[in-house]
């Protein structure tokens, strides 16, 4: 994907939030309450809960390295970082897009109930753990633990995944690219259909990916869950 | 005509204490099925509790004030650290956490009913929350729990407080596992789940792994909700003294603290039995804690596992709880394990007053079940006036032991009110043997 910039200027109109002068309270309490429509995050340094809980259609954009939670819970906002984040980038996020221009820690889109998370770096461990109908696209790599118990969603890999990979999933899909260095419990590849292809091919799309060539969906794996687990039986003792 | 069977121990037959009859059946029931036990319900063995424990009432030494007369306030503001919107509730009994999806929809909404109407609080379980629930629960306590099922923003905002539950006393350290016979369509739906799977609940939070990872994660619950909201952190008994700094040192309001005698919805007999440390031991390790930080009373404290009488709302609170919740007790109120479905729970296997498999979803009484036809058997308007006696009753039962104590307020009560029957709960709950100053572990004194 494109390499890590500051990103565009603003649009006229945009409001700025300089957390060198104010507090990530002020932020957050604005966009909950908002009096604009478009955004911009200025010296963020790391800060945490950076935009949490944006239920409205606002446009924001972090122009530097986001904390913990970044974006949490949102609900209808188009966030970009343009940056590295920390643990939980849009956790349990309901709907709206999360960009993230850097790479991911831990926990990316953990739990997120809709919306698309896109990461162009590459995502640390248990990226999409506990996923309920989120999609995620990661241009780089993810860590071992990935859609750990994912229940819904899809998420799409460009380079690897480690191991464990959807360990003891239920219904999310997952499509990787790149070497998976090993499957979790009752995590299995399936095979790719044509119906696959097409939601493969529009996930890349709204990532900003154009899914031909090297990022053709042919070019993708898909894993998805065995259902052997579904219910709870003794002679799976060892599957645990 | 009943035939008349002789006592077993008139022939001179001895039971083994170690190899009773209910663990031969148990080890008959494994070697059958090679399934373990699972069931409903918190521990059942015998362990030192609030019924060890004595109130010494006032005579020359201390001054009671007038029963039916004199005022004895039963008020509580929990999580006013914090948050622009404390909880300020009539009474220190609040109802514990307990899932949509463990209980019928009638039964969550009997339990709203009943807190509201003694302006008391009451909390959503795992799998979200029910608009029954929110529409009758004047105060709603909204968990966070490690699989965030049903977790959603807006709920978040419609709460009068959040509950990040890290564990619960019937299995402190694991998970749940909600079985497909009650995961009915509107379960799987709000839980993201296909109907009639298992459905696993996770045993640590997906997005923090420990007390500075905590610290940010309720930094982001206050942003989300503008810091209006007090921040609860419940945990099951276990390392209390070192759980409830940690969970102070991470920013909670209040701390709840549960017994290993706390329901669940479903666990491992295994489980239920031998993990965990009883409320009575869990009290003063909290207290404690807090008295360290300094900020006892500041940080309320809620003590649940095993509170069915005002008794034991009153020693809980002598000890230094600042409230207390009930679950088991709660669901007796609604009408859980009654007689009059003794003939039903016969054909369960089970009996009035042994009933726990809450699991199975085949309750008589329509509370833990997702079955319609029984769960319609709960009226909740009926359920909520019961439980509102019920808690009505447990408050003035712990007036009642307030003021002979000499108290105007329940938290008024001190552990100096107290004495233990048992050596153990002497030494769990730091008050003298009675009859003597002595503490076990503690200095000797007057």
């Amino acid at each position: 994907m494109a390499p890590l910039s500051a990103g565009v200027a603003p649009a006229a109109g945009t409001v700025t939030f300089d957390l060198a002068e104010t507090t990530v309270r002020a932020l957050n309490s604005e966009l909950h309450s908002p009096s604009a429509t478009c955004y911009q995050v200025l010296h963020p340094q790391g800060a945490h809960a950076l935009a949490a809980g944006v239920h409205a259609p606002l446009t924001v954009d972090v122009r530097g390295h986001a904390g913990y939670y970044c974006a949490g819970m949102n609900d209808g906002a188009a966030i970009t970082v343009h940056g590295n984040v920390g643990t939980g980038v849009a956790e349990n996020m309901m709907s709206g897009v999360v960009r993230v221009r850097g790479d991911a820690s831990q926990s990316a889109g953990a739990t997120g109930h809709g919306g698309l998370l896109v990461i162009e770096g590459s995502a640390s461990m248990r990226c999409g753990i506990s996923m309920k109908g989120i999609d995620i696209v990661v241009g780089g790599d993810i860590g071992p633990m990935s859609a750990f118990m994912a229940q819904a969603g899809r998420l799409v890999v460009c380079g690897d995944a480690g191991d464990g990979l959807g360990d003891s999933i239920y219904e999310a899909r997952v499509y990787v690219r790149g070497v998976v260095g090993g499957l979790g419990a009752d995590c299995v590849e399936k095979e790719l259909g044509p119906e696959h292809v097409a939601e493969l091919a529009e996930l890349l799309t709204a990532a900003g990916l154009e899914p031909t060539g090297a990022y053709a969906p042919a070019r993708f794996r898909r894993y998805g869950s065995a259902r052997r687990l579904y219910h709870f039986a003794t002679h799976n003792s060892t599957a645990y | 005509m009943t035939e008349l069977r002789p006592d077993p121990a008139s022939l001179g037959l001895r039971e083994s204490h170690t190899f009773d009859r209910a663990t031969i059946a148990g080890i008959q029931r494994a070697a059958a099925t090679g399934v373990y036990d699972i069931r409903g319900g918190g521990a059942k063995r015998r362990l030192p509790h609030f019924d060890d424990l004595l109130f010494l009432g006032a005579s020359m030494s201390r001054y009671p004030l007038e029963g039916y007369r004199e005022r004895c306030d039963t008020d509580v503001v929990l999580g006013d650290r914090n948050a622009r919107f404390p909880l300020h509730l009539a009474i220190p009994v609040t109802i514990a956490g307990m899932s949509f999806g463990a209980l019928s929809a009638p039964a969550k909404e009997a339990l709203g009913r009943g807190a509201s109407e003694v302006g008391t609080s009451t909390t959503t379980g795992d799998g979200g929350m029910t608009p029954e629930e929110r529409g009758q629960s004047k105060h709603l306590v909204y968990q966070y729990l490690p699989s965030r099922y049903g977790m959603n923003p807006a709920d978040l905002r419609k709460a009068d407080a959040i509950e990040v539950v890290l564990g619960q006393g019937a299995k402190p350290g694991g998970g749940g596992m909600l079985l497909g016979q009650k995961i009915s369509a509107r379960v799987a739906a709000m839980r993201t789940l296909p109907a009639g799977i298992d459905q696993r609940s996770a045993c640590r939070h997906p997005d923090w792994t420990g007390p500075d990872d905590l610290a940010i994660k309720i930094l982001e619950l206050r942003e989300i909700t503008d810091w209006e909201k007090p921040v609860y952190v419940k945990v099951g008994a276990s390392r209390t003294y070192y759980d409830v700094k940690l969970a102070v040192a991470s920013g909670a309001d209040v701390v709840v603290v549960d017994g290993m005698q706390g329901g669940t919805a479903a666990t491992q007999d295994v489980f239920i039995e031998h993990v965990g440390i009883p409320t009575l031991a869990a009290i003063p390790q909290a207290v404690q804690a807090l008295r360290e930080l300094g900020l006892h009373r500041k940080v309320q404290l809620i003590v649940s596992g095993g509170i069915r009488t005002g008794a034991d709302v009153a020693k809980a609170m002598a000890l230094g709880a600042d409230a207390v919740a009930i679950g088991t007790a709660a669901l007796v109120a609604l009408g859980d394990n009654d007689p009059r479905h003794a003939g039903e729970y016969a054909a369960l296997g089970s009996a009035a007053g042994f009933y726990d498999d809450y699991q199975d979803g085949r309750d008589p009484a329509g509370i833990t079940t997702q079955d319609p036809e029984l769960a319609a058997r709960l009226d909740p308007v009926e359920g909520g006036r019961r439980l509102a006696n019920y808690l009505r009753v447990l408050t003035m039962e712990a007036q009642t032991i307030a003021r002979a104590c000499g108290k105007s307020h329940l938290r008024n009560l001190e552990p100096e009110d107290l004495v233990a029957l048992t050596i153990e709960a002497a030494a769990m709950a730091r008050v003298p043997l009675a009859g003597t100053s002595w503490i076990p572990g503690q200095p000797a004194s007057l």
